[in-house]
């Protein structure tokens, strides 16, 4: 059987699946993707289910190979700088890895997630019913941890792709994250409404220190008008809690299941991957909608993944000259329009 | 009997409801919140994802996209009209519990903090039935209410070092069973053999929220003995009636 090779991996490269449920009852985190809309289309653009479990790339960085056998890539990691061999590829890309290629997948100017799904499928054994790893708790992926050099991933019911890499044309994959949608509550009740609007207009600096935990931002902090403690209750994916120093933080994927600070708002579905995109330093606001207007948004994503990701050729005039040069491979050559 | 109060209805995003029947830790306000999960879980709405009981409330995850705001929002209100009562019977678990050392390693400064002996200390903890609240903050974490006051003391104003794997422990006038090693603002009495947690095993938690607790004193070699036949797939728990 045919396997993807981590050859290096930086941290919070980890495998990601839909997502681990029915047990947040018991305390277990979902975990699964930051970017759940980028997941889904890396594994539409592969055929396989949408809920398959794929290699999340972290700023960290991956380079990968195959061994045993070709294996049919697809990889959406908008921003990210993307090279096969040391050729420059699109940061979304479908293409078939040969044993003794590699393909190294490194932060660039943007993008903070990006996903890499093998058609076919990843042979992971699944711990409660799911392959996403949550590593605080050590459950999932590979022994509950982030991938490392030398990890072998079999690809089982492996497919491949004729012919040159083709760049996947997927233009609402670039979402602006700098106002991201929210409903109020669950206890928006915990605070007076000019402090609503103050948390809604920000302007609110994502700090670097964010992870697959949490999203954390600096600003004007908040004044809670009925105390920062509650009895403990449960945790949505996006809720946003405000502790005792008034500043909002935003829990992601491996959130703990249930939590004593008010939560003023939640961030809606579509808006979730939008946000974990947001690097540190950059400066967003809320905006606030009515939960039908965060279905009708939910049902848009929905469709937009019922279409097939289409393809084209890659042009070599895409890539910036900067990004040629910073690879130090091709000295002297532009994009043909400096 | 007087009139109960209608539960709160609070969106957390499109995705999950709260049905909050009240804002403090109170085995009536836990009993709703239960009959309303086991109501649910007897007949649950096709697109309701998960229900997460807590002291005071239940969340429901679900889908939108298959079932509405407006439906659910109806089914639990139709349901707490109708039944306030737990469909099931909760099961009380005696679990053994080793507070000698190295496993009652706080035990000297729960006594300093409270007054009692540590010997009071131990025989306090181990003659409270306590009842599981919810689960939560790590996989199979329990929340358990009913401590005494005399042991109520505060949580650590700073985390102690990683306690081990099934530490029994109490803080801020709560106790817990831990099954994932990780600081704490706890103070941990003991550890049981019993493991309320295990991924590999079918079922991977047996305890319920609803569900009672006592510990039962053994001394370390007993405490290794059970670890090992836990270890070798032997559930070490007892089951009794509830008292």
């Amino acid at each position: 059987m045919p396997a993807l090779v981590i050859e290096s991996a930086g941290p919070g490269v980890t495998l990601q699946d839909g997502g681990r449920h029915g047990y947040l009852r018991y305390g277990i985190t979902a975990a699964g993707p930051m970017d759940p809309l980028m997941h889904a289309a890396a594994n539409r653009a592969a055929s396989n289910a949408l809920d398959a479990t794929v290699v999340e790339i972290s700023t960290g960085g991956v380079t990968v190979s195959a061994e045993d056998g070709p294996v049919g890539i697809v990889l959406l990691a908008p921003g990210f700088r993307v090279a096969l061999d040391g050729v420059p590829l699109p940061d979304t890309v479908a293409l078939t890895l040969e044993p003794g290629q590699r393909l190294v997948v490194r932060a660039g100017d943007a993008g903070a997630w990006g996903y890499l799904a093998v058609a076919g499928r990843l042979d992971v054994a699944p711990v409660l019913g799911s392959a996403a790893t949550h590593t605080r708790s050590g459950l999932g992926g590979l022994d509950g941890r982030g991938l490392a050099a030398g990890d072998r991933l079999p690809v089982a019911e492996g497919r491949t792709l004729d012919g040159a890499p083709q760049r996947l044309v997927a233009p609402w994959l670039d979402r602006d994250g700098r106002v991201i949608r929210v409903v109020l509550g669950p206890q928006d009740d915990y605070f007076a409404p000019d402090q609503i609007e103050a948390f809604l207009a920000g302007p609110w600096t994502v700090s670097p220190r964010g992870d697959r935990m949490a999203c954390f931002v600096d600003g004007t902090p908040l004044k809670h008008a009925k105390g920062h403690d509650i009895v403990s209750d449960g945790v949505a994916m996006g809720a946003i809690q405000v502790p005792g120093n008034g500043l909002p933080i935003i829990l992601m994927a491996d959130r703990q299941s249930t939590g004593g600070y008010p939560k003023i708002a939640t961030v809606i579905g579509p808006d979730l991957g939008r946000l974990a995109q947001v690097r540190g330093g950059a400066r967003l606001s809320f905006r606030r909608v009515s939960v039908e207007e965060a279905v009708a948004a939910r049902r848009a994503e929905r469709d937009l993944l019922r279409e097939a990701v289409p393809r084209e050729p890659v042009i070599r005039t895409d890539f910036a000259s900067d990004f040629l040069l910073g690879l130090n491979l091709v000295g002297g050559v532009t994009d043909g329009r400096s | 009997m007087s009139a109960v109060a209608e539960p709160r209805l609070l969106d957390a995003g499109e995705a999950a409801l709260v049905v909050e029947f009240g804002s403090t830790v109170d085995p009536a306000i836990s009993d709703r919140v239960l009959a309303l999960d086991d109501a649910l879980g007897a007949d649950p709405p096709e697109g309701l994802r998960e229900r997460v009981p807590t002291y005071r409330s239940l969340m429901l995850h679900y889908d939108p996209l298959v079932l509405d705001r407006a439906t659910l929002a109806e089914r639990v209100r139709a349901l707490v009209s109708g039944a306030t009562a737990r469909a099931s019977n909760p099961t009380l678990w005696t679990l053994p519990c080793c507070y000698a050392s190295p496993h009652g390693e706080d035990i000297a400064q729960v006594a300093e903090r409270s007054g009692l002996s540590p010997e009071a200390v131990v025989s306090t903890h181990s003659a409270t039935t306590f009842r599981v609240y919810m689960y939560g903050f790590a996989p199979g974490f329990a929340y358990l209410g009913g401590l005494p006051e005399a042991l109520a003391v505060p949580r650590r104003a700073s985390p102690r070092p990683p306690h081990p794997r099934n530490a029994v422990m109490i803080g801020g006038g709560l106790a817990a069973v831990a099954t994932v090693p990780m600081p704490t603002g706890w103070y941990v009495l003991g550890a049981t053999p019993a493991r309320l947690y295990a991924p590999e095993r079918d079922p991977s938690f047996f305890v319920a929220a609803g569900d009672q607790i006592r510990f039962e004193p053994v001394d370390s070699a007993t405490f290794d003995a059970l670890t090992a036949r836990e270890a070798a797939g032997e559930p070490v728990a007892r089951r009794g009636e509830p008292r």
